[in-house]
């Protein structure tokens, strides 16, 4: 079957999802662990998410007209991990567990100062306003390009790469001098 | 772009590299997926399924008796979910159906575990 035409049998559904579901399990898993940081709960929602794609997969072929799924993909995780706060009445943690920078080996003083830097990084991306921080995990994480994380927040092209380079000047900024972010607004 | 604003986003592609799922939540994950496809089978809805039950509720638990719930498990449901039209087609009827995936779920069992242990 050619990528782009539409399954003909409920065989060829679940043979393109499964494609689907191996093709994207980390950058699922990826941006799920990025928004909740740990990893239990983005086991959770990663599988949630699948649970929910495949329920509307059909319709999400007809409706792509050949485009990725990706977007719609990440879309579903991020609706579901705001049902996930607002459920549980929780906040994102401050801090990511164990990403796997973090983890990596080291033997000199300067990998561990990298480190340092990285995980000041991790820290600021989590205090970032949402749109902002997901949009940075899109692109980062997820090495998403612009259209691609508009059509995952539902904005345009223009309104994303604006976005994301307040995103990263934001984030910079609180990278090289750390500051309360309470200035920093969101751009919805 | 300038050297500093391209050496931040390159320590950000650092920081925020890509994380693997352990491997138990892949396989857990397209266990489920293959049930779900299973139940959602609904040509076997005219197959007079009430005089004999359901084989689809005779399949798990028999491959969960002779697979276990071990790491092949997804395997197995996968290649023997693979072949149900064949099945399907060559069956006579529902008892037959039911004959037929219950034999390839240990032909599959015996097949992939030995390999896999």
């Amino acid at each position: 079957m050619v990528d782009g035409e539409l399954p003909k049998s409920k065989a060829e559904v679940d043979a393109r999802f499964t494609e689907l579901y191996r093709t994207h399990l980390r950058d699922v898993y990826s941006y799920s662990y990025y928004r909740v940081g740990n990893h239990h709960d983005a086991e959770d929602l990663t599988e949630q998410t699948f649970l929910q794609a495949y329920r509307h997969f059909e319709r999400a072929l007809r409706e792509a007209n050949g485009r990725p799924l990706r977007p719609w993909l990440i879309r579903i995780a991020h609706n579901l991990a705001a049902n996930f706060y607002r459920d549980r009445s929780r906040k994102p943690e401050s801090g990511i567990e164990d990403a796997g920078m973090i983890s990596a080996p080291h033997t000199t003083e300067s990998l561990v100062e990298g480190r340092e830097q990285l995980k000041a990084i991790l820290d600021g991306v989590q205090q970032l306003p949402d749109d902002r921080r997901e949009a940075l995990i899109m692109r980062f994480a997820l090495g998403m390009d612009n259209r691609e994380i508009a059509r995952a927040l539902g904005r345009t092209d223009g309104a994303t790469k604006v976005l994301l380079h307040r995103a990263i000047r934001q984030l910079e900024g609180m990278v090289s001098e750390p500051v309360a972010v309470e200035s920093g607004g969101s751009d919805e | 772009m300038s050297s500093g604003a391209a050496d931040f986003e390159a320590l950000l592609r650092e920081a925020l590299s890509p994380v693997e799922p352990p491997a138990d939540m892949a396989q857990r994950l397209e266990l489920t997926l293959v049930n779900l496809t299973e139940l959602a089978q609904e040509e076997l809805d005219a197959w007079e399924l009430k005089a004999m039950r359901d084989p689809r509720n005779w399949v798990r638990p028999a491959a969960a008796a002779v697979v276990g719930v071990s790491a092949g498990t997804a395997l197995v449901l996968l290649r023997v979910r693979a072949r149900h039209r064949v099945r399907k087609q060559r069956s006579q009827n529902a008892l037959d159906l039911a004959q037929r995936t219950l034999h390839d779920v240990g032909e599959e069992a015996r097949r992939i575990l030995p390999r896999r242990r």
